[in-house]
């Protein structure tokens, strides 16, 4: 290994305020010149590779000369030169002339910032077609789009560095190879490849949610990554609402963020959440998108989502929760999903809305459900619905089983509280 | 896939728990247990005495020389194990993930060479 090529990595010695300069820059450039790179050659690790090299030479140069008047056009001239180095080296005759000629009309396209095409919304759609593998899509656009490197993503999605990094290897090499374009579909096609990107940016944003603590800076990262993904997603499609619905989802998990621990770092339940601790900004922002995409008259999966977040932040005025409201979202998302989990809430809101047998009979019908039978959520769901409903030994057992399946051990500390209360 | 889990905490800072702190930690590492058998993945597993109590053996050129103390001086020491048998490496991790000793020290995951 001679270097990290990519833009965050766990490695760095670099003095903090140029690097600071240089990474301001670079947040702002980085997937727009991946973007812009690999929609004319198709080659993104290509266009990494030669990014990196330009931001390399950023971080050395610009200390000492200053940040240039523009820096996309700087950080693009030094990655076009070292394209077409890459390009001689490879030597492969005609391959390389063609190459070159694409190169050559990438220079003369105009490089001043504000008029370089943005073509992260064909990158974003080439990151999660459907011949890239699922597991590979979302940390593909975390990597092409803000320059996360490989250990960084795979710490997140708890799988080994090595397999992450074999993971974006093989989903580059598919672009390349299974000649996948980088351009936004077609009308017709937009709602499925839609619901893809939608989907990666989803999961970026809730593996970083993972680290509920917010104890590892890794993943506290992601989470302000995925935002920032879907704040990009919303401006460039104004109008798909579900981009929107997807962004409020979001707005309302951040904004309630500070509530979900109590002084002494311990778990706080969203029922029992001090609603003077959530961020009014950050809600209000959520709720007016969320009403912005109500008057586009197509509802999805992510606008339902951000509706039942949208109830239960309802009581910061009204002082309660309106239970049957929330369950009746849960079964709309149940109709268009299908999803397990959204199983388990709608049980939760029925037996919060005063009938814990129901919710307890709704959490049966999911025992032949394999994924569920390690699903943290799952068992202390159960739990405790067992222990309202008066099956004290079921509910500890369940309680047990769910503390056994935790990764958070503040969500370890609040289950055990539980039992210890049974 | 059979797959070692090696915990490894700060023995310093187990010695200085209390009671209190120590007991939910036993009835974490118990439910963890637990959950494994129930899952069906579990191999066995077990606690280790403080590395104080340890001896290491080396025999040099025909000498057997017995040590006092673990076999490397570490600031994070080996404190337990488990063996897992599950699909793949990702199993493997998300288990490793819920190990209580995760949160305190760290847990290394070692296939086991098949015989």
């Amino acid at each position: 290994m001679s270097r990290a090529p990519y833009l965050v990595s766990s490695a760095g010695a670099l003095d903090e305020s140029s690097r600071a300069a240089a990474e301001g820059a670079a947040r702002s450039s980085y997937g727009r010149l991946v973007a812009f790179l690999s929609a004319r050659t198709r080659d993104v690790a290509g266009a990494e590779d030669a990014l990196a090299d330009a931001f390399e030479a950023a971080l050395r140069e610009w200390p000492i000369t200053g940040v240039p008047q523009s820096p996309q056009a700087w950080l693009l001239t030094v990655a076009r030169r070292k394209l077409v180095d890459a390009a001689r080296r490879r030597r492969s005759g005609e391959a390389v002339a063609d190459t070159l000629q694409v190169i050559d009309g990438i220079v003369s396209e105009p490089a001043v910032d504000d008029s370089l095409p943005d073509d992260r919304l064909a990158l974003m759609f080439a990151c999660t077609h459907p011949a890239i593998e699922a597991s590979a899509r979302a940390p593909l656009m975390l990597q092409t789009l803000l320059g996360f490197d490989a250990a960084t993503i795979a710490s997140a999605f708890l799988v080994s560095p090595a397999t992450m990094g074999q993971r974006l290897v093989r989903a580059k090499a598919k672009i390349r190879q299974a000649g996948i374009p980088l351009t936004v579909p077609e009308r017709g096609e937009l709602p499925d490849r839609l619901a893809a990107v939608l989907a990666a940016t989803y999961a970026a944003f809730t593996e970083g949610w993972a680290d509920a603590a917010g104890a590892s800076v890794r993943r506290r990262n992601l989470v302000d990554e995925g935002l920032w993904l879907a704040r990009l997603l919303a401006s460039l499609l104004p109008t798909e609402p579900e981009a929107l619905g997807l962004l409020a989802l979001m707005l309302y998990a951040q904004a309630r963020r500070p509530a979900r621990r109590d002084a002494a770092g311990d778990y706080v339940p969203l029922a029992l959440q001090d609603s003077r601790l959530w961020d009014r900004a950050l809600l209000d922002e959520a709720e007016a998108l969320l009403h912005l995409a109500s008057t586009l008259a197509r509802p999805g999966r992510y606008q339902l989502e951000a509706a039942v977040q949208s109830a239960h932040v309802a009581r910061r005025i009204s002082h309660r929760t309106d239970w049957p409201a929330i369950v009746g979202l849960y079964d709309a998302l149940w109709h268009i999903t299908a999803s397990p989990v959204v199983a388990i809430n709608r049980a939760v809101a029925l037996a919060e809305a005063g009938d814990a047998a129901a919710g307890l009979a709704a959490l049966d019908a999911l025992t032949a459900e394999p994924r569920l039978r390690d699903y943290q959520p799952y068992w202390a769901a159960r739990a405790s619905l067992l222990s309202r409903t008066g099956r004290l030994d079921e509910a500890r057992e369940a309680y047990r089983l769910a503390i056994g399946l935790a990764t958070d051990e503040a969500v370890r500390k609040y289950l055990q509280g539980c039992l210890l209360k049974l | 896939m059979k797959y070692l889990l090696l915990i490894a905490n700060e023995e310093a800072a187990m010695k200085a728990m209390t009671p209190a702190d120590m007991s939910p930690m036993i009835a974490a590492y118990t439910a963890f247990s637990e959950a494994m058998v129930k899952a069906g993945v579990m191999g066995g597993g077990e606690r280790l005495q403080p590395t104080a109590t340890a001896t290491t053996v080396r025999v040099r050129g025909g000498k057997t020389e017995v040590l006092d103390g673990p076999y490397a001086d570490t600031k994070e020491q080996l404190g337990g194990y488990y063996v897992i048998d599950v699909p793949d490496l990702d199993a493997a991790l998300s288990w490793a993930a819920r190990c209580p000793g995760a949160s305190h020290g760290a847990v290394e995951v070692r296939p086991i060479q098949a015989m």
